[in-house]
């Protein structure tokens, strides 16, 4: 179980302290997933760090009881002189695992050919994103975090990640963060609105789609009622 | 992912090794490329400097004093004395910086980022003082050490000063990047205050009672007390050093643990 436990976070900024969040908590099972609806700024991204560990929280705490992975398909991560392969190497010597048995998945995953032993410097903003996302799948997580804004490509992409992700891994948990609802509605089957420094549940998808329009169309005192 | 149920020191010990091996293949590909002598650098380069080094003081005859030191070993001792204590500060002073985004894998810590650095700098240096060594003993510019136990030992203590300053250099950049900005002008100050191109007794004593607050000072006689033995007269008060090494060394990781809270991106 994923438990995130009375969490807030506070950046520095040149007009003085600004709380991101402000005592968020919630849990997830094992195989079950939560969507977070969210206005640019709202937070996502933060979220996502702070779940992660890369970022630390302010006051709270998050506990890992399951295996959470990085960021789907983050790609920043990547040294521009080291070559696809050797980001495979990495990642499976930081998680202690076997580099060999995955390269043949993700030469395919990622069709970046001869380009898969030449350095990230060389490739498009497509060929890494491919490459980072089969990165992600290359080590075994119980809990994938999705930023829905970093997974960005082509159809055929979108159509690959999809199958890997909830067809061949839908036994596993996952959050998705997203400003669109549609994908949402698509993949989760409980949502919840971050705004003004809130998490916000809902009962259903629907309810937190329709609660985020509001938000979307600047009605704050509907937050009270929903605060978790 | 093998655990450890046993014992979760065992388990994290062997995470802890496995993100260092991962850190520094990554370190030595990224700094150095593939191309000519790749990872070689990490040698090649303090050699470089090393012998530059030797060869300009050399040409200005520094090593006077009349007590007939040989020159190219009081080059050599000096110069790989400043990489040690100098070098891994430097190294992880950009360290947060260059490694921010590893930290999305939990296994990697700033700590694993620092050791990785520090591990590298001492490496390279050391590795760069005995081949620079083998070699001008080999063609008969070097005395042989007198001591080989004492240079190791003087070897060590910059070591142990060069990595506590490193942590407390790179973890101080989290707080506040005017640690990166003021710490490159405080070592290039402080180089010829290090005892890399003088001996302590050659100074007036007010200087030398000066000069030996510096605890890397204290590192560089012990290293030249080993390598020529009785031909000089050294100035070493280990214990004090020692104390400064611990002391650093424990603000160093006391500022890494806050470090971590602080890192934003």
């Amino acid at each position: 179980m994923l438990s995130v436990e009375h969490v807030s976070k506070v950046y520095e900024t040149r007009h003085g302290p600004y709380k991101v969040f402000d005592d968020v908590s919630f849990t997830l099972e094992r195989g079950r997933n939560l969507g977070i609806l969210g206005r640019n700024g709202a937070g996502k991204s933060t979220m996502i760090r702070l779940i992660s560990g890369a970022e630390r929280p302010t006051t709270g705490r998050i506990r890992r009881g399951m295996r959470v992975s990085w960021p789907l398909a983050f790609a920043g991560a990547f040294a521009h002189n080291l070559t696809g392969l050797d980001n495979l190497k990495f990642v499976c010597r930081v998680y202690g695992i076997g580099y060999k048995p995955l390269v043949p998945f993700v030469e395919d995953f990622t069709e970046l050919g001869m380009f898969f032993r030449e350095p990230v410097m060389h490739y498009s903003f497509g060929m890494m994103t491919r490459l980072a996302f089969a990165l992600s799948m290359a080590i075994e997580f119980d809990c994938f975090l999705i930023d829905e804004a970093m997974i960005v490509g082509d159809a055929r992409f979108h159509e690959r990640c999809h199958y890997e992700l909830f067809q061949k891994r839908k036994d596993r948990a996952f959050i998705l963060v997203s400003h669109d609802v549609n994908s949402i509605k698509t993949y989760c089957e409980n949502a919840a609105v971050l705004s003004d420094g809130q998490l916000l549940s809902f009962p259903n998808v629907d309810a937190a789609y329709a609660f985020y329009l509001e938000t979307l169309a600047q009605k704050p005192e509907a937050i009270e009622q929903w605060r978790m | 992912m093998a655990t450890n149920i046993e014992s979760p020191f065992l388990h994290s010990l062997a995470i802890q090794f496995r993100v260092l091996h991962a850190l520094m293949m990554r370190e030595l590909i990224t700094r150095y490329g593939r191309d000519n002598l790749g990872v070689l650098w990490l040698v090649g380069e303090p050699m470089i400097f090393t012998l530059g080094v030797t060869t300009l003081w050399t040409a200005a005859g520094l090593a006077h004093g009349g007590t007939g030191m040989p020159i190219v070993a009081f080059a050599v001792t000096g110069y790989s004395s400043v990489l040690m204590w100098r070098n891994a500060a430097t190294q992880c002073s950009g360290g947060i910086e260059q490694n921010k985004p590893l930290l999305f894998h939990r296994g990697v810590l700033i700590i694993d980022v620092f050791l990785t650095r520090i591990a590298l700098e001492i490496i390279g240096a050391t590795s760069s003082f005995i081949a620079l060594s083998f070699l001008f003993i080999f063609i008969g510019w070097m005395p042989v050490p007198d001591n080989l136990l004492v240079v190791m030992a003087g070897w060590f203590m910059l070591a142990w000063f060069g990595a506590s300053l490193a942590l407390l250099i790179g973890a101080g950049t989290a707080y506040s990047p005017i640690v990166y900005r003021l710490w490159h002008p405080t070592a290039y100050l402080l180089f010829p205050m290090s005892g890399a191109a003088f001996m302590v007794e050659w100074l007036p004593t007010k200087l030398q009672n000066l000069v030996l607050f510096l605890p890397m000072v204290h590192g560089v006689e012990l290293l030249r007390q080993g390598y020529f033995g009785s031909v000089v007269r050294t100035h070493h008060d280990i214990g004090y050093m020692a104390e400064c090494c611990l002391i650093l060394m424990l603000c160093g990781l006391y500022v890494v643990r806050e470090a971590s809270r602080r890192v934003e991106f």
